[in-house]
């Protein structure tokens, strides 16, 4: 057994060499223009779109980056832009409340149906 | 006149579909043994007159009959054959009509299936089938028919939008309708059952093989679907969480689900309102599916042409189904206090509950995640996006115990099982798990505490299903499919991790470095094919080790419509895709280049196909 | 027996419920636009005017103006020529500024569109990188905005041309 297990975790180790580190200020920008909607495309992030807007918008992510601004303080400027409809991560708050809790509250219901269901035989 | 012998051929099946209702039911009460001949004649004629219409539609297609409205609208003389054929399900029309097809076909096989069956049981799932046959009929003849005329009779039809003009999208409809409507022959076969206080160790083993028929099917439908959004839609993805994708997702959980508690029902008589629910479930959610894409309720990527008269039709004949189960389901099922009883923690009906715990979760983060902006729209009128970010947060917390839950599951024994004192192979193979997941870490540039966990867990996950081909209790198939999802979990995992991209505009002639690679834009030639221009790029990229790699993805301009698309160019091996797609920006000179890297995309692709494989050898047993 | 009554109950009064909510979805009209989104401030930025390129400051224009039109534009894009017909005829109908903003645009094309068409603006301010436009809100070419110059806030939006009506409607939004 243990034999088998050092070859696959050689094998795996070799896969995984030459790694290094991207820019971090790109990743920002791609993470952020990830998380919004592109409002003139069907269905593509900013990040997905090469529209007029979508070009604009990361400008504008580039800019607020340089001065300074969190991913939030970027959100929130476009939220009050542009509405809720353009981030693609719903914060938590009075509207999504349910859409948070409720797959929460099934598993916890669903966890009880089985404790029930179940008993422990010594 | 194709159109019309098709149109009337409708007429005939909705008669048909009357008549079996009516004579099934009078015939309930009947103690033979033998299938009434009458309403098996009826049902091959409505078989026969439904791929007769069928084929009226095919042959407007292929003729390239411009009368039809249906043809005129998704069809062009250039277009390749291939995909005149492939036009016929790729509108709202056709597909109701292979969707009705394959509602009958399988009412057929399913006859000739069960040939030694109770014949009030075979009656009563031939009226539910009938009754959603018919709401079908009626659903295309009064508001989607694909027979409709136009006159004067166009030229030259208006083409199939390109994107759609490919292979794996062409017989990706086919496919995930089978799934779909394999699971309406599990609805009324269920109901059925109930009606005829049948539900039991048996019914289980005769309708087993239907249930893991449509879980193949949406399986590789869904993943057909994948592949063509990972390949075609050029971002690169092959999961976007969009509302059309996830309406696919939901009925596999509840399916999944119901493929696990199927055989608790057989091996053990147990949770039958439970499997009663889940085929009722998985039914409504493959109809809700259709009603959330074709009304058009839904903001999605993928849209039908809208008419909100459709929506209102599906969603009144949705609900009314759903009413007639639970009414059904009311009347007639047993109380459970009576027949049931408690499973003991340590045994594999308890590790199918917990299956079944963790898919309804899945399902519920889903269902919830796309339904919920509608509901919040229609009270607040504002307007949220549910993006994959929700999707995962609520999900990948829940991986890690779900992953630790299925590595043991399988072991587990009927009944009841035994706790080892100290199982040495168990703690092996976790810390075997911790240290691969250990040098995973060291060498990427993900530094998350708990990706490595789960990562850890699902490395876990794997080996622990490889142990389990050296079980003796275990079967082939489920060895062959629980092994298969370990690995599609670990590659989706991994390639999540280790997937890099690069994205920038380039001239002709520009060399950009991306960590330790070089991308080289050398060129573009203009090409001419039957039904699209195209530019062709030349790309190449060399890596560190002096690797080169030559890339020609396309940017393509269909005549008809006049739509560009762009193909990627993607190379694969056993380890990663690299993956060079361009668009043509406004100014005729810039382009937009992306060049992606994607670990293990290939084990994705392998890994669902082993995973229905796993399903196929199922079938096979079972059929015997 | 009763409790199984009131599962049913529960249950079908529940999806009676969500069938209604659906029904209603189905009427809601489900393409996304910003057009409600007013009475939000306009932040001050800065640009340059069109033909003389002197920087100029949001807030500084028009000082002696209750409210102020502004027009996004752009010489590539197809709506804006059909449009534009508008715009002249609004200008003339009304005591108001135009304020154009020429969007992504180069200076030649856009100065040989407004030769070839007319210029109804009394500004032109140049967004190069479409940034302001973003502070306005807008999401594409052409948009217009009636918006109030005291408190900089705007009061009404079109999103995409304007036709005859709106010229209407804005010119009695405009006197109050």
């Amino acid at each position: 057994m243990n034999n088998k297990f050092n070859i696959i975790s050689l094998i795996i180790f070799f896969l995984f060499i030459n790694y290094s580190f991207a820019d971090e200020k790109i990743k920002r920008i791609d993470k952020v223009s990830k998380n919004l909607r592109c409002l003139i495309c069907q269905g593509q992030s900013v990040y997905d779109s090469q529209s007029e807007f979508a070009l604009s918008i990361r400008d504008l992510i580039i800019k607020k980056i340089d001065e300074g601004e969190t991913d939030d303080e970027i959100y929130d400027y476009l939220k009050v832009k542009y509405g809720d409809w353009i981030i693609y991560d719903p914060k938590f708050d009075k509207n999504t409340i349910l859409l948070w809790l409720i797959p929460l509250i099934l598993f916890i219901f669903g966890g009880l149906l089985i404790f029930r269901k179940v008993i422990i035989i010594k | 006149m194709i159109s019309h012998l098709g149109s009337y051929s409708l007429i005939f099946c909705t008669i048909f579909a009357f008549l079996i209702i009516l004579q099934s039911a009078k015939l309930i009460g009947n103690q033979s043994k033998i299938f009434p001949k009458k309403i098996y004649t009826i049902i091959t004629l409505q078989l026969f007159f439904v791929i007769f219409s069928f084929s009226c539609l095919l042959i407007a297609f292929v003729s390239s009959d411009f009368s039809n409205i249906t043809v005129y609208n998704n069809s062009h003389t250039e277009k390749p054959f291939f995909y005149k054929i492939s036009g016929v399900w790729g509108n709202h029309e056709g597909s109701l009509l292979l969707w009705l097809l394959v509602l009958v076909l399988f009412l057929f096989l399913f006859i000739l299936d069960t040939k030694n069956y109770d014949n009030k049981y075979k009656l009563l799932t031939v009226i539910f089938q009938e009754i959603i046959i018919l709401g079908f009929l009626l659903f295309i003849i009064i508001t989607s028919n694909p027979f409709d005329y136009i006159f004067p009779v166009p030229l030259e039809g208006l083409g199939l939008n390109p994107i759609l003009q490919d292979p794996a999208l062409a017989i990706h409809p086919p496919i995930l309708y089978i799934g779909y409507v394999g699971t309406s022959l599990i609805f009324s076969s269920s109901l059925a059952a109930v009606i005829n206080n049948t539900v039991n160790s048996e019914w289980a083993k005769q309708i087993k093989k239907w249930v893991f028929l449509s879980w193949i099917f949406l399986t590789l439908g869904i993943m057909l679907g994948s592949i063509w959004a990972y390949y075609e839609l050029g971002w690169g993805g092959f999961w976007f969480w969009d509302p059309v994708e996830n309406v696919s997702l939901m009925p596999w959980f509840c399916l999944t689900a119901l493929l696990h508690t199927i055989l608790v029902l057989e091996k053990r008589n147990a949770l039958k309102n439970w499997t009663i629910v889940l085929s009722i479930a998985t039914f409504s959610l493959s109809m809700s599916g259709t009603f959330l894409v074709r009304s058009g309720i839904l903001n999605s990527i993928h849209t039908f042409a809208n008419d909100p008269s459709r929506g209102v039709f599906i969603l009144t004949f949705l609900f009314f189904l759903i009413f007639l189960a639970i009414i059904v389901l009311f009347i007639y099922s047993e109380n459970d206090k009576k027949t049931s009883n408690n499973f003991n923690i340590l045994s594999k009906e308890t590790a199918v509950l917990v299956n079944n715990w963790f898919m309804m979760y899945f399902l519920s983060v889903v269902l919830i995640g796309t339904i919920y902006p509608i509901f919040l729209e229609v009270f607040t009128n504002e307007k949220i996006s549910v993006g994959p970010p929700f999707y995962q947060k609520l999900m990948i917390p829940f991986l890690i115990p779900f992953f630790i839950f299925m590595s043991f599951g399988p072991r587990v024994k009927w009944i009841n099982d035994k706790l080892k004192k100290i199982n040495y192979t168990q703690i092996i193979v976790f810390i075997s798990s911790l240290i691969i997941a250990y040098i995973i870490f060291t060498n990427s540039s993900v530094s998350y505490l708990f990706s490595s966990f789960l990562i850890a867990a699902s490395i876990f996950l794997v080996l622990n299903s490889l142990r389990d081909f050296f079980s003796k209790s275990i079967q082939i198939p489920q060895k062959i499919s629980h092994f298969s999802f370990s690995i599609l979990i670990l590659s989706i995992l991994l390639n999540g991790i280790y997937s890099e991209e690069f994205n920038s505009n380039m001239k002709v002639g520009d060399e950009l470095k991306f960590i330790d690679k070089t991308i080289k834009f050398k060129g573009i030639n203009f090409d001419e094919k039957d039904n699209y221009k195209l530019l062709r790029g030349d790309f190449e990229v060399i890596d560190s080790g002096k690797n080169t790699l030559n890339f020609n993805p396309e940017i393509r301009i269909y005549n008809q419509p006049v739509i560009s698309t762009s193909e990627a160019d993607i190379k694969t091996n056993l380890f990663n895709d690299n993956f060079i797609v361009f668009t043509l920006l406004k100014d005729n000179e810039i382009f937009n280049v992306r060049y992606q890297h994607k670990p293990f995309m290939i084990w994705i692709w392998i890994s669902i196909i082993m995973l229905a494989f796993g399903g196929t050898l199922a079938v096979i047993k079972y059929g015997k | 027996m009763v409790n199984k009554k009131i599962k049913l109950f529960l249950i079908l009064s529940s999806l009676i419920f969500i069938f209604f909510t659906f029904y209603l979805g189905l009427n809601k009209n489900n393409y996304y636009t910003t057009e409600n989104i007013v009475y939000k401030k306009i932040e001050n930025f800065e640009s340059y005017e069109f033909f003389s390129n002197k920087k100029i400051s949001f807030k500084n224009i028009s000082p002696d103006k209750k409210y102020i039109i502004l027009n996004i534009w752009s010489s590539w894009c197809l709506p804006c020529r059909k449009e534009h017909k508008n715009l002249i005829k609004l200008r003339e109908n009304i005591k108001v500024d135009l304020i154009g903003l020429n969007y992504k645009d180069k200076f030649e094309n856009a100065k040989s569109f407004l030769s070839e068409l007319g210029n109804p603006y009394d500004i032109i301010l140049k967004d190069k990188n479409g940034l302001i436009s973003i502070e306005i809100g807008a999401y594409g070419v052409p948009e217009t905005y009636l918006i109030n110059n005291i408190n900089k806030k705007i009061i009404k939006k079109y999103l995409g041309p304007i036709n005859e009506e709106n010229v209407k409607e804005i010119q009695s939004l405009a006197k109050q």
